[in-house]
């Protein structure tokens, strides 16, 4: 099946024009031979007649037009895959970086994936527990979910990524458990981060790093997450594994997209941005899941820097739209010397319901995390108020809104690094934090939770 | 068989080919080898573009394209409800059977299972004149849905031959003779998704659709037959609501088109509707529920054809005069499907990259909602609610799939985020929201269920438009400003929002209101009003009617499963009670 070619026309930023080809087919993996002797890699993104469009991975640089010889393989791009990827470090493309051997494969997959049947997805529902109240508490995540992190430049994301990652377990159970970890245009020195994290919490024995950093080629970052997301197809439905994988920074992916874009002249969407952006992230994010009858599971984190902390931003936009909830962080927290800063109010995870409530955390959760969104609301509207009016202006009941919020965001919101808070930790220390209001305030909870855990009868305050 | 295509460019989902005379536009052919199914969306000479509804990788130019000569159709007939379809109706559980987990390209289904049975009660007699639209005979195909066997649009004649008893799909029930021309019907009936089903006339909207949502029913109803959109940013809840709709709305049909959103919305559906049981019958809602699923990594022009599959089984289902429900979740990507492929057909961009025929492809689609009067003698009346939610980018409004939508529905539920981050779901806000079925909807309340319905539920938006004007105020100078009315306002507003239209769908008993509770709930909230502007009048004074005690009965009304109107009663009696004794206490009043 392979054919070789000197025949490129025009090399344009990332892209080669082929001529006079036959049988080049749509998606297909290229091999470009430069006359320094060096190979790279490409895909074939548009056929017209007998021409072929490619985009390559690692840039055009060295690229000339009479010597560089392309050959068509006749497959898709894959991805060797064996169980001896755990632990190792490759780069965005899927080859060993850390200067050990080449992984013998167990078999080659398509980096491009298919979609999962819908009929045959199973629901999320098994509540992980991060030790991060903010997360377990308000906006708990679930297995098989794609709870993304909306960040913004000098926001410590990474460290609430790798402090998700250290401390993620299910509860009552062991289970075969991995990390995969896509790194898309970070700077090496972020990366040496995740790598020092994992090394030191064990976590890379089970981790699969696939590292693509600010100063490798910018095309190889629309592979990185595919890559990333089939060794974690791998991992979890043929090797039995829950696969939690960390994409960042998923704004670095979408820069590369739009230049292809633009250097395939195509009419661009909202601030330059292809048309098809949703389509193609959503490529990206469908692919955690749980699958009926299967054992292992995809929770995929990805981690993006809202541009001017934007969230109508089409990057955060279009993510918020495919995935299922988001967590937002708050540069005021932040300064505010709050860690992790993440702003409750915004932040959502659209599954907690299935994977909250008796018998998964405890039956009070979810009147418990409802009560608290409420207050914590009307708090901040307080805080506001007070900035305008003064704090004295506030009546009685508001005065107590206003000092909740302000607990609320230190004893509950802010926590250590290192402190892994059980689900139990943080719904009582929720109730602790309602004490503060006469019961008739709490009306999103039951009556009979708040005799049971606020140990007070409606009729006695 | 006509002549065979040539691929000359594959572009992302869009081909182009050659050699292509004798295609006529928008019919389906068969691309490349893997033989995957596309449509002819553009003709110059013997050229043609052809969206493809399936992964185009591995596609090769120069390789052949079959034209099949027939338009995109939907298979119609008995086991439709409770299937779960991909964009072009392909059974995504039988996909599953034959192809694992995931779904490879160029797999050929039969829409409809051929091999399954289905008792077939004939209700014409033999040598009976039929026409169009008239029915033959029944299936039950579920316990809810009783499936007419129709006389297919164009036939019309004597019925020869008709039996009774199991048959597939398939096989001739009998046959309809008119002078030469002899039509054998089957249960099948094959229809192209972008023609409408016709129909004998429109008729205006009547009757509500009574969803059970207190803030849709009771201040922003749609009708039976109506249209509306509910346009929302992410995270305000947009599919909660369209969930809540699917299940507990009163229509007979469901069909729910999951167009390019998240596969686990789908699963939800699918696990959670075979559960829920209809509020009317006990039976579980699945037994009424068609569902199309293509979801956001599904293939992006089967997005596009996914909402007219969807609304031609619901218009179908309407022709047998039933009231049928579409909820279309988004229809803001099937337009960026439409941007897509008018992006790389390299038309003349609209507003924000945008087709120029958007406005009229959506205006299209919400017209073939409506109340009909049927095909067929029996003139019977049936109805197609249309509910589209749209997701514009930023949660901006002035985004063109909002404004285009706006244009042609006439129920606008508009949510808001700042709801959401509250916590108060449904997150639809009660001043930009509006109904234009306002003036039936008012003569439906008065008729079904008490003749001052309407007036209270103005009553209600007057209240919460003075709050908002009251709000601005309070911000500036602070609560204690306003006079004692006004803080009345401020107060039965509140009650109004966090104990009538916050409604969590979560519970089992909040989640659905049947109109005549809402009547009672809001009637109380309103008769605890009128009764304190009295007191107030008679000299109370405001701050002692801050908290009443009673109002934490009013606050856990919605959670009363049943006999609620007796605890209205004792609430309503409490109320003046408790009013009383503060009158008592405040000296000033006179009983």
């Amino acid at each position: 099946m392979r054919r070789e070619y000197r025949t490129i026309q025009n090399v344009v930023g990332p892209l080669l024009l082929v001529e006079n080809i036959t049988g080049a087919r749509n998606d297909e993996l290229v091999e470009i031979s430069l006359p320094s002797g060096e190979r790279r890699r490409g895909k074939v993104i548009e056929l017209e007649n007998d021409t072929a469009l490619v985009q390559v991975f690692e840039g055009t640089a060295g690229i000339d037009v009479p010597r560089t010889s392309v050959s068509f393989t006749g497959k898709g791009v894959q991805l060797p895959v064996s169980e001896d990827m755990l632990g190792r470090v490759f780069n965005g493309l899927g080859r060993p970086i850390d200067g050990g051997p080449g992984v013998i494969p167990e078999k080659r997959m398509d980096i491009n994936g298919l979609p999962v049947n819908p009929y045959a997805r199973d629901y999320p529902n098994e509540f992980i527990q991060t030790g991060i109240s903010s997360v377990d508490g308000m906006n708990p995540i679930v297995r098989g979910q794609k709870l993304p992190v909306f960040s913004g430049s000098g926001l410590p994301h990474n460290r609430l990524a790798a402090q998700i990652a250290r401390q993620a377990k299910v509860l009552g159970k062991e289970e075969k458990f991995s990390v995969v970890f896509g790194a898309m245009g970070i700077t090496y020195e972020e990366a040496e981060f995740f790598i020092r994290e994992f090394t030191s919490s064990g976590a890379i024995e089970r981790g699969v790093l696939f590292l693509n950093l600010a100063n490798d080629p910018t095309i190889e970052r629309i592979a990185t997450p595919r890559v990333a997301l089939t060794a974690a197809e791998y991992l979890a439905f043929e090797k039995d594994m829950h696969v939690l994988v960390i994409l960042t920074d998923i704004t670095n992916y979408c820069e590369s997209l739009r230049e292809i874009s633009s250097a395939r002249k195509e009419v661009p969407g909202r601030r330059g941005y292809p048309g098809y952006l949703y389509t193609d992230l959503s490529t990206i994010y469908e692919r955690s899941c749980r699958i009926k009858e299967r054992a292992g599971s995809i929770t995929l984190i990805p981690i993006l820097t809202m541009p001017e902390d934007d969230k109508t931003h089409p990057i955060p936009d279009l993510t918020g739209y495919i995935t299922e909830g988001q967590i937002i962080l708050s540069r005021s927290l932040y300064r505010s010397k709050i860690y992790p800063p993440v702003d409750v109010l915004p932040s959502l995870s659209r599954l907690k319901d299935k994977g909250i409530g008796d018998k998964k955390t405890r039956e009070d959760h979810a009147d418990l995390s409802n009560q608290l969104f409420a207050a914590y609301a009307r708090g901040k509207e307080m805080q506001e108020l007070a900035v305008i009016l003064g704090e004295s202006a506030l009546s009685g009941t508001d005065r107590i809104y206003y000092m909740f919020a302000e607990q609320f965001e230190e004893k509950y919101v802010s926590q250590a690094y290192d402190e892994d808070r059980s689900v139990e930790t943080t719904l009582d220390l929720g109730w602790e934090l309602l004490k503060i209001f006469p019961v008739s305030e709490l009306k999103r909870i039951r009556l009979e939770y708040i005799e049971k855990y606020l140990g007070v009868k409606k009729d006695a305050h | 068989m006509m002549n065979k295509g040539i691929i000359t460019k594959v572009s992302g989902p869009l081909v182009a080919a050659e050699n292509m005379s004798g295609a006529r536009m928008y019919d389906v052919v068969r691309v490349g080898t893997g033989r995957l199914v596309g449509e002819i969306i553009e003709l110059k000479g013997d050229k043609a573009s052809i969206q493809v509804y399936e992964d185009t990788a591995g596609l090769s130019t120069g390789e052949d394209i079959i034209i099949t000569g027939l338009p995109l159709s939907v298979e119609l007939g008995p086991g439709l409800i409770e299937s779960i379809f991909d964009g072009i109706q392909r059974p995504l559980d039988k996909i599953r059977d034959m192809a694992g987990d995931y779904i490879p390209g160029g797999i050929e289904l039969p829409s409809l299972d051929r091999n399954r049975k289905w008792s077939f009660v004939p209700e014409v007699s033999e040598a009976a004149e039929v026409r169009s639209g008239d029915i033959l005979g029944c299936v039950q195909e579920t316990t809810l849905v009783k499936h007419k066997i129709m006389v297919p649009p164009g036939v019309s004649g004597k019925v020869e031959g008709i039996k009774s008893g199991e048959f597939t799909i398939t096989e001739t029930l009998c046959s309809v003779k008119d002078g030469a021309k002899n039509s054998d019907i089957t249960m099948l009936q094959v229809w192209p998704v972008r023609m409408p089903r016709p129909n004998v006339m429109k008729l205006p909207p009547v009757d509500m659709l009574i969803t059970g949502q207190r803030v849709i029913d009771t201040l922003f109803p749609v009708a039976r037959g109506g249209t509306a959109c509910i346009p929302g940013p992410f995270g305000s809840g947009k599919t909660v609501v369209q969930h809540q709709l699917a299940k507990w709305s009163n229509a007979d049909i469901v069909v729910y088109v999951g167009c390019g959103e998240r596969g686990n919305e789908m699963t939800d559906v699918l696990q959670e509707f075979p559960e829920l049981k209809d509020p009317k019958t006990g039976e579980p809602l699945m037994k009424r529920t068609v569902l199309i699923a293509n979801t956001s990594n599904m293939p992006v022009a089967a997005r596009e054809a996914s909402v007219y599959t969807g609304i031609t089984i619901a218009e179908y289902f309407r022709d047998m005069g039933y009231s049928v429900a579409l909820m279309a979740d988004s229809t803001s990507r099937w337009a960026e499907a439409m941007r897509e492929i008018s992006g790389r057909l390299e038309e003349m961009p609209g507003e924000e990259g945008y087709p120029a025929y958007l406005a009229s492809r959506v205006a299209a689609f919400y017209e073939r909602g409506g109340r009909v009067r049927c095909l067929g003698s029996d003139e019977r009346e049936g109805d197609l609610s249309v509910i589209g939610a749209v997701s514009p980018a930023g949660g901006d409004l002035s985004d063109p799939v909002v404004q285009a939508t706006l244009r042609v529905v006439k129920v606008f539920w508009s949510l808001e985020d700042k709801l959401a981050f509250q916590r108060h779901f449904p997150a639809i806000n009660w001043l930009r929201s509006y109904s234009l079925y306002e003036h039936e909807m008012d003569l439906f309340m008065e008729r079904e269920v008490a003749p001052e319905f309407p007036v209270l539920k103005r009553d209600a938006l007057m209240l919460l438009g003075k709050e908002s004007e009251l709000e601005e105020i309070v911000r500036l100078v602070g609560i204690e400003s306003l006079s004692p009315p006004d803080r009345l306002v401020m107060k039965t507003a509140r009650i109004i929002r966090q104990d009538f239209l916050h409604q969590n769908a979560f519970h089992d008993t909040d989640a659905y209101t049947g109109i005549r509770n809402q009547y009672i709930m809001l009637e109380c909230i309103l008769f605890l009003h009128r009764e304190l502007e009295k007191a107030i009048q008679s000299g109370v004074r405001i701050t002692d009617i801050e908290r009443l005690e009673v109002e934490d009965d009013i606050a856990r009304i919605k959670y009363v499963r049943e006999g609620l109107a007796e605890k209205a009663d004792d609430i309503k009696e409490k109320i003046n009670k408790e009013i009383s004794a503060k009158r008592e206490s405040s000296g000033g009043g006179v009983s």
